[in-house]
This record gives structure tokens, C-alpha cells and sequence, in this order.
């Protein structure tokens, strides 16, 4: 009736488990209880879950992430805490079984249910505004994206108290990741939550393609998109084109787990090296899924607070183009020491020392936007900054593993986390984090806090330097990765060190929070009455803070690179149209929600080999599906007069703005020029 | 559909990036015009052929890995798949037809055709599942060798996108008996004709390298 | 979905045959399918045929039966309408190039390297 599914898979014996469920589950209760008081389920269920507005999916993807980032990083502490303690005849306060999940569960969360989700979250948010659209190409296949990725979510906490999460890394190699050696449902977990949220992943992917290709405001060629939408475009070609790989590569792994096949095991042909061969196909163009749309966020940024155009904007869109085609002829370098020839690994360390030429082309586009720019350092800014130092140190250390022979001595050891995290963190949390302060007001309609922005930004790069430049002796030392407890007491000062760099990094997200606190009680001084805070210069800033739902009221015809900046340097940013007409509109609804729901139930159920249950699941996803294509209600017009209604009430508010200005609406970054 | 460029050429694969931004979409951002369904629909497939390129790779990989259990050559019988090829291939042809009736605005010669594509598609899928249940039955399971594990997975995974082709064709044929030929009908029969010969086509590469190739 | 659609339709059926083939460009991409099926089958099974050419020999029908398929079922061509999908496909091309030769030559390599060669490890091509 219930499978493998017994009331032993709760781990009463774990008492750091059952700590957390139990403030989990308070936790838990205490928000349903404050949802129910203050009567928001209606508003939650009518204005987000079944929303398919690209910028709500775009914040609740954000906010999602947000709230993951605190698990993720919760196992980070406790991996620094662990290290910390564990050396020589102290053998630290987690066993190894638990310790391997967590490693295994920070990796998995911070790349799929974190990074992920906040680019997927920003793409959601700008891209649309920026190419001056109403909303993407599929606003239900949006939200169905969005609901995918959350079942996910909810399997991988599932499994924090209900059965064990994988104990094999974040990428599960076999033969460990078998049957044989991993019998317990843990890479069931691992591999279903990933299943369900690229499923979502790629569907987005497929959207937002549509959407960049079809769905420009008219003149809008291709060499007149933002660098940001040219990234986003770059990047969703790569999630369409890699993450299938992915998909066959877990179903293969799946069979041999639940079909008893052979492709990855020990024995009857299997060859567990096809695993790891395919899994990195996917991974490194995975990794320029995550970075690319940073890069184009900085470079906003930088053109943005720089108060120039963005220099080469051209070699910026060939660089960009370039990464996403040689992203696919690295993968080797991430086991060069698993037994290839001389050829092959001299064939891809020289394919990976070529990729780093764009990326330093890119280095330099920044620096010369700056160069002689009046440069505003506010918080977006700092992060970026902060980001072009750290990531070329995280890049010269990539180019140092590309060596087949450097890397002989380095793989696997804490030199290269050390590596991977100094350019995902210095490189795709700093350029979240810089683009969270550059679009919030956009979403929101008032800026963050600039005192808390600040003191998060310096704990995060102090923290981060702590954290990780002993790793990078320790690598060289010899420390491998993964380590419960090691014997060599030389080494535990330097991993003191490094739990104290995640302790201020716990600081950093902890101003973060306040910096979010903050905003919302101070946001009527923070108010962005203008919709143009920071004196942009893409579509996004044209239009009121927050967007209207509609975007735009009138499609705007492009003619230039930064036809806004050039708007308003004509006069003619805000010149009021003569008339509206009506809009038209997709229709929310709730498909999404409950194919979610029903994608949760089927993977839970796979996971424990509730077969019924799974047919359930499965059943009801394609029954959704297929109800929600007979229904042909699906979306409705905005009268013209609602719109020129709201159109009217900002029109009087930037009068009123302006007229409270000295200078045009671009004034407020102004003042304060470096 | 915002102008009539748009929407006069209709084809299987046709206009895709009508100039993106240079023609005139944008007055009903969310009216799908059909261009938009299909280019979408398009670049779904070319991900599902990345699926396949998986699979392919692992099969070419794995195909000698036999672990001393039965050899392609033994097991596959040629004539056998020739006949499910050349049903597989009438019924691409037939659903061609019920295409060109889609555009010349014929209701019941568009569903006389899926229901004859329909036949000859579930003629296909129970030849494979006669095939795979003689396979097990002799002992040449998915269980027995990577080989025969990667020959059922890729097989397999084809003939599952043709039952999944199979099932859409049923909905498909309900809802133009019920809604007619509507622009929301033609746009999706028109996914699912690609859908449909893009199947043809993997099949071709199945027959090639996994059949033929196993058997020379 | 106004009524502005109903005008249009007219308009597909006019410039319909142009775009989306004809009952012809069906029966003579069936008729070349078949011939090229029946080719790549009786190249394996005539016994007519020298072991060596086999493998060229497949390969060559089965690519030219895939390209009839693409021209006449799928209108796959050059003109601009279709310009872009044909790019698409040219990438993903690419990419699956990359897989499969790339997953050969890189597992062929390490087979070579690292198994003991009674091993039966060895992948094709």
C-alpha cells in the first residue's frame, strides 16, 4: 500500500533533524495561522499562485530562491563548524552519513534550487520590460515553469525529514549512486526533484526564446536589444540545448535504479565513466547558464552608473555568443584525471583556456564604461565592483586548473572549491545581489535601503576572502574535498578561519534581511515616484514603479541602442499619447498550481514506490494538461478607458515629481557623483 | 494574428521570425498568431532530438557491451522491422494528408485521416510491444547486458513519444469534432503534424545504426 | 481571438500550397522514402553487398532519407520564412554532433587507457 514508505523513515534518532522539523513545523504553523488571521489566502491565491504575470512569477521565483539560499547555507555552517572541529583525535559533531548529505544537499540546493531560480527570477522580471512586451510568449506555460520548480523544492525538503537525502555529491555519480551502494531513497529524492525542476527549467528556456525572438517592440533589430536580454537569450538557447542532456543522463541513472539495467553499474557492460562523461556535457554549459545573465546585469549596471554607454557594445554580444558555443567543448576538464589520453586532454585544457578570452574581453568592456564615467559607487555598483575583483581571481585560478597537469595535482581537492566558489559566488551571488538593488524598485516601486545594502555587500566580500583563500592553501597543502575529519592538525587553523569568513557571510545575509525589513517599513521615503531611479537607460525604466500589469500602454517604437536614455535626452520621454486602446490580456488561472501539486505527489511516490499513488500523480498532470487545453476562456481585453485611467494617475505623479525637482527626472543619482 | 503576412503562410514549418520585432505583433502582445506556437514548438523538438542525441550516444557507447549475453545480430530480425518501418512511414504520409485537408478547410476528411494515421501508428506500437515481450521472453531482457539495457531504453523511449503521439491524436481528433477547424485547432494539429514526422524521422536513425548497424 | 481572424483565413488558403506542400510533395517524398528504405534494408540483406560498404552504405541512404523527410514532410528550406528554423536545426546539429562524437571518441579514449583489453568495453567506431 505504501511501498518502501514506513513510519522508521522519519529519523527520530537524529536529534539535529528533529531540532529543525520541529522549528520547521512551528515555523510553519505559526505563518499558516498569520495567512489565515489577516484573511490572505484569497489575496495570495487570486494575485500570485494563479498569477501568469511574468513579474509576480519573477519575484516569487526570487523569493523562493531567498528562502533556499537560508537552507543551503545553513549546510554550509555546519560543513565549516564540522571541518573546523574535526581534525586529529576530535571527531566533530556530525557522523559521516549525515555529513555526506549535507555536502550533497548544499551543492544541489545552491545550483538548483538558488542560483537557478534567482536568474530564471531576474530573466522573468526584466526581460519582457526590457524588449518593451506585455508578457512572454507563454504566460501559462510560465507558471506551470514556476510550479514545476517549486515541487522540486518541496521534494528536496521532504527528504530532510521524511526517508534521507543523497549522500553522493551534488552530481551522484555512479556506481556509488547505484543501487548497490546507495540503497536507501536518497538519490530517489535527488534524482525526481531534479526531474521535476528542469522539466520547468527547460520549458522556460523554450519560453523565454519565443519571447526575445518574436515578442520586440517594433525596431527593435537584434544589435538594438540590451546586453541584459542578450544574455537571457544566450542563456535560455544553452538551458534548451544542454538540459535534455541532463534529463536522459538522471533517467539512464533512474533505470538502473528502478529498471534494473545495466548502463552505470560494475557488472553486465555497464560503464559508470558514460555517467560522468554525459552529466558534465550538461554540467559546464550549466555554469554559463548561471554566470551569463549576471554578466549582463553588470553590465546594465556599469553602463547605468557610469552614465555612459556600455563600451563594445558589439564585442559584448560576440563574447556572449562565443561562451555559449564553446561552453559545450570544456566538459573534460572536470575529469581530466579519470583516464584519458594525452589527445583528449590536451584537446579540451586548450578549448578551456580559449573560453576565458571572452570573458576577459568582457573585464575590460566594464573597466573602459568606467573609465572616465562619473561613477556612482551606490550598493548595485559596489557589487559590481566588488564582483570584477573577485572573479578574475576565481577565473585565473580556472585557467590554472585547465592545465591537464596542474589539474593532476589539484582535482578534487579544496583548491578547486576554493575555485568554483570563488566565481560562482564573486561571480552569480554578488551579480543577484547587484541586480536584487538595481530592479527592485522596478518591482516595487521603492528602493532598497542603502545603509543595509552596504554593510551586506563589505560582510560578504570580507566573509567570502576568509572563507576561501585558505582553501586555496589548504588545496595546495593536499586537502581533498569532502573531508569528515582529517588527521593532519596543521590544517585546522586555516579552516578556523574559514568558519569564521561563513560566519560573516551569515552577517552579510543577515543585513540582507534587514535591508529588506528596513525598505518595506521606510518605504514611503524610499518611494521612486519617477519609475526612473537611477537615470537608466533601457525600456524597463520608462515606465512606471512598480510596472503596471500591462507594461506598456503603448508599445514603444525603437530607433536607437538605449532609446530611453535617447528619449530623454530629446524631451520626449514622457510625452502623453493622445489615446489608449484596449489591451489585451491573458487570463490567470490555476492549472499550474495544481500540475505542480500533482507533480509533487508523483514524485514523492516514485520515491517510495507508492505505484498507485504515482499513476495518480501522473494521471492528474496530463488530466490538467489536457483540461486546460479545452478551455478556451483564457484571456479577456483592458478596456481603453481603464487604461488611460491608470496612465492618467502617473502622469499627474511624475508632473508632480518634476515639478518638486530641481533637474529632469535623472537628477537623484546625479547629486552625488564620485 | 495582427496582419495577414503573418498568418498567410501557415506551413508545417513556416514563418518563424516574421522580422521578431519589425512587423507589427505587438498590438495584442498575447494573441498567438500561430508563429509564435510553432516556433516554440519547433525549438521543443530540436531539445527532444537532444534527448535522442543522449540516447544515441550512450547506445553507440554501450553497443558492444554485450557481457557475453546475446549479440544484435542474433536477435534482431530484419523483416520484422522493415514492416513496422513502412507503417510507421504510411502513417507520416496519411497525416500529411489530413494536413492538406486541414488547409483546404475539409472537417471530415481531416478526421477520416487521423483515424486512418492512428491505425497505422498503434499497428507500430504493437509490433514493438510484440517485439519487447519475445525479447524478454527469451532471456534478452533490458536486465541481461548494457547493450540490450541502452537497445530497450532508446527503442523504448521513441516508442513512448509515439503512444504520447498517439494519445494527442485521439484528443486532437475529439476537439475538432467538437470546436471544428478554429484557428486554436490548426495551430495545434500543426505542432502535432511536426511532432509526428519529426518520430519518422528518429525512427529512420533507429532503424540505421541501431538495427541495420547491429546486424551487419 | 476576434473576428479579425475570420478575414485571415482566407488568406492561408490562398497562399496555402506555396508553404505547406501539396499532396504531391507528400506522395513523392512516400515514394522516395520507400525506395530509400527498401536501399538501406537491401544493403544488409541482399548479401549482394561487401561487408565493408555496408556501414557507408547505410549511413549514406539513411542521411539522404532524412533529408527527403525534412524537405518534403517538414518544408524545411532556404527561404526566408524558414531561415531561422533551419538555423536552429543546424545548432542543434551541432550540438548533437558534439555528444555523440564527442561521448565516442572521449569513452573510446579512456577504454583504451584504463581497461584490461579482454575487456569487451570496447565501443564501436
Amino acid at each position: 500500500m505504501f511501498g518502501k514508505l514506513t513510519l522508521d523513515a522519519i529519523p527520530y534518532h537524529e536529534p539535529i533533524v528533529m531540532v529543525t522539523l520541529a522549528a520547521v513545523l512551528l515555523g510553519g504553523l505559526a505563518t499558516l495561522a498569520a495567512l489565515t488571521k489577516f484573511r490572505l489566502w484569497g489575496y495570495l491565491w487570486k494575485e500570485w499562485f494563479t498569477s501568469v504575470d511574468h513579474k509576480k512569477i519573477g519575484i516569487m521565483y526570487i523569493i523562493v530562491a531567498l528562502v533556499m539560499l537560508l537552507r543551503g547555507f545553513a549546510d554550509a555552517i555546519m560543513m565549516r563548524l564540522q571541518q573546523a572541529m574535526a581534525a586529529g583525535e576530535s571527531a566533530g559533531y556530525l557522523p559521516p552519513h549525515h555529513f555526506d548529505q549535507v555536502f550533497t544537499a548544499h551543492g544541489v540546493i545552491m545550483i538548483f534550487f538558488v542560483a537557478m531560480p534567482f536568474i530564471t527570477g531576474l530573466m522573468n522580471l526584466v526581460v519582457p520590460l526590457q524588449i518593451g512586451a506585455r508578457d512572454v510568449a507563454y504566460p501559462f506555460l510560465n507558471s506551470l515553469s514556476f510550479w514545476l520548480f517549486v515541487s522540486g523544492v518541496v521534494l528536496v525538503m521532504m527528504s530532510l525529514f521524511i526517508g534521507d537525502f543523497a549522500a553522493t555529491g551534488w552530481l551522484a555519480y555512479p556506481p556509488l549512486s547505484g543501487l548497490k551502494y546507495s540503497p536507501t531513497v536518497g538519490v530517489d529524492y535527488y534524482i525526481w526533484s531534479l526531474q521535476l525542476s528542469g522539466l520547468g527549467t527547460t520549458l522556460s528556456g523554450i519560453n523565454f526564446i519565443v519571447t526575445i525572438m518574436k515578442m520586440r517592440a517594433p525596431g527593435m533589430t537584434m544589435m538594438k536589444m540590451p546586453v541584459f536580454t542578450w544574455t537571457a537569450l544566450v542563456t535560455n538557447i544553452l538551458i534548451v540545448a544542454a538540459f535534455p542532456i541532463l534529463t536522459v543522463t538522471l533517467a539512464l541513472l533512474t533505470a538502473d535504479r528502478y529498471l534494473d539495467t545495466h548502463f552505470f553499474t560494475n557488472e553486465l557492460g555497464g560503464n559508470a565513466m558514460m555517467y560522468v562523461n554525459m552529466i558534465w556535457i550538461w554540467g559546464h554549459p550549466e555554469v554559463y547558464i548561471l554566470i551569463l545573465p549576471c554578466f549582463g546585469a553588470y553590465s546594465e549596471i556599469v553602463a547605468t552608473f557610469s552614465k555612459k554607454p556600455l563600451f563594445g557594445y558589439k564585442s559584448m554580444v560576440y563574447a556572449t555568443s562565443c561562451i555559449g558555443v564553446l561552453s559545450f567543448v570544456v566538459w573534460l576538464h572536470h575529469f581530466f584525471t579519470m583516464g584519458s589520453g594525452a589527445s583528449v586532454n590536451a584537446f579540451f585544457g586548450i578549448t578551456t583556456m580559449i573560453i576565458s578570452v571572452p570573458t576577459g574581453a568582457k573585464l575590460f568592456n566594464w573597466l573602459f564604461t568606467m573609465y572616465r564615467g562619473r561613477v556612482d559607487f551606490n550598493v548595485p555598483m559596489l557589487w559590481t565592483v566588488g564582483f570584477m575583483v573577485t572573479f578574475v581571481i576565481g577565473g585565473v585560478t580556472g585557467v590554472l586548473m585547465a592545465v591537464p597537469g596542474a589539474d593532476f595535482v589539484l582535482h578534487n581537492s579544496v583548491f578547486l572549491i576554493a575555485h568554483f566558489h570563488n566565481v560562482i559566488i564573486g561571480g552569480v551571488v554578488f551579480g543577484v545581489f547587484a541586480a536584487i538593488n538595481y530592479w527592485f524598485p522596478k518591482a516595487f516601486g521603492f528602493r532598497l535601503n542603502e545603509f543595509w545594502g552596504k554593510a551586506s555587500f563589505w560582510c560578504w566580500l570580507v566573509g567570502f576572502y576568509l572563507a576561501f583563500m585558505p582553501l586555496y592553501v589548504l588545496g595546495l597543502k593536499g586537502m581533498t574535498r569532502r573531508m569528515n575529519h582529517y588527521a593532519n592538525p596543521d590544517w585546522q587553523p586555516y579552516l578556523i578561519v574559514a568558519a569564521l569568513g561563513a560566519a560573516v557571510i551569515a552577517l552579510g545575509i543577515f543585513c540582507t534581511l534587514v535591508q529588506f525589513y528596513v525598505s518595506i517599513r521606510d518605504r514611503k521615503k524610499l518611494t521612486d515616484p519617477s519609475g526612473d531611479p537611477w537615470g537608466g537607460r533601457t525600456l524597463e525604466w520608462a515606465i512606471s514603479s512598480p510596472a503596471p500589469f500591462y507594461n506598456f500602454a503603448i508599445v514603444p517604437q525603437i530607433r536607437e541602442l538605449d532609446q530611453f536614455w535617447e528619449d530623454k535626452q530629446n524631451g520626449v520621454a514622457y510625452v502623453q499619447p493622445a489615446k489608449y486602446e484596449a489591451i489585451h490580456m491573458p487570463r490567470n488561472t490555476g492549472v499550474g498550481v495544481v500540475m505542480g501539486a500533482f507533480g509533487t505527489v508523483l514524485g514523492f511516490a516514485l520515491v517510495w514506490h507508492i505505484w498507485w499513488l504515482a499513476a495518480v500523480g501522473l494521471l492528474g498532470m496530463i488530466g490538467a494538461f489536457i483540461a486546460r487545453a479545452y478551455d478556451n476562456d483564457i484571456d479577456y481585453w483592458v478596456p481603453a478607458e481603464e487604461v488611460e485611467k491608470i496612465e492618467r494617475s502617473r502622469h499627474a505623479q511624475l508632473k508632480q515629481f518634476q515639478t518638486t525637482q530641481v533637474a529632469p527626472v535623472a537628477a537623484p543619482s546625479r547629486q552625488k557623483v564620485a | 494574428m495582427s496582419s495577414p503576412a503573418v498568418s498567410a503562410s501557415h506551413g508545417a514549418l513556416d514563418d518563424v521570425l516574421h522580422g521578431g520585432g519589425v512587423d507589427g505583433h505587438h498590438h495584442d502582445g498575447h494573441h498567438d498568431d500561430g508563429s509564435k506556437t510553432l516556433l516554440g514548438f519547433w525549438i521543443y523538438l530540436m531539445s527532444d532530438c537532444l534527448i535522442f542525441s543522449g540516447l544515441f550516444a550512450t547506445f553507440a557507447v554501450l553497443a558492444n557491451a554485450t557481457a557475453g549475453g546475446p549479440t544484435g545480430k542474433e536477435l534482431f530480425e530484419l523483416p520484422y522491422v522493415l514492416g513496422e518501418t513502412m507503417l510507421l512511414l504510411v502513417s507520416s504520409v496519411t497525416f500529411g494528408m489530413a494536413m492538406l485537408n486541414m488547409h483546404a478547410g475539409q472537417k471530415g476528411k481531416v478526421l477520416a485521416w487521423l483515424a486512418v494515421t492512428f491505425v497505422f501508428g498503434a499497428g507500430f506500437i504493437g509490433m514493438e510491444v510484440y517485439e519487447f515481450a519475445k525479447l524478454i521472453h527469451e532471456g534478452a531482457g533490458p536486465d541481461r547486458s548494457a547493450f540490450l539495457s541502452s537497445y530497450f531504453t532508446l527503442v523504448g523511449t521513441h516508442g513512448l513519444h509515439v503512444t504520447c503521439g498517439l494519445i494527442w491524436l485521439v484528443v486532437m481528433m475529439d476537439m475538432i469534432r467538437r470546436y471544428g477547424l478554429n484557428d486554436a485547432t490548426r495551430r495545434r494539429l500543426s505542432c502535432l503534424s511536426l511532432f509526428w514526422h519529426f518520430l519518422d524521422i528518429v525512427w529512420i536513425c533507429v532503424f540505421t545504426f541501431v538495427y541495420l548497424r547491429g546486424a551487419i | 481571438m476576434s473576428g479579425a481572424h475570420h478575414s485571415h483565413d482566407a488568406a492561408h488558403h490562398d497562399a496555402a500550397h506555396a508553404d505547406h506542400g501539396s499532396a504531391k510533395s507528400y506522395l513523392v517524398g512516400f515514394a522516395l522514402s520507400v525506395l530509400l528504405t527498401l536501399a538501406s534494408f537491401g544493403v544488409v540483406m541482399s548479401g549482394m553487398v561487401p561487408h565493408e560498404l555496408m556501414m557507408p552504405g547505410i549511413v549514406l541512404f539513411g542521411v539522404a532519407q532524412l533529408v527527403v523527410q525534412l524537405v518534403c514532410f517538414l518544408h524545411m528550406g532556404t527561404s526566408p520564412s524558414q531561415r531561422s528554423n533551419l538555423a536552429i536545426m543546424l545548432f542543434t546539429l551541432l550540438i548533437l554532433a558534439i555528444v555523440v562524437v564527442g561521448s565516442l571518441w572521449v569513452l573510446h579514449n579512456m577504454n583504451v587507457n584504463m581497461m584490461h583489453p579482454t575487456s569487451q568495453m570496447v565501443p564501436v567506431e
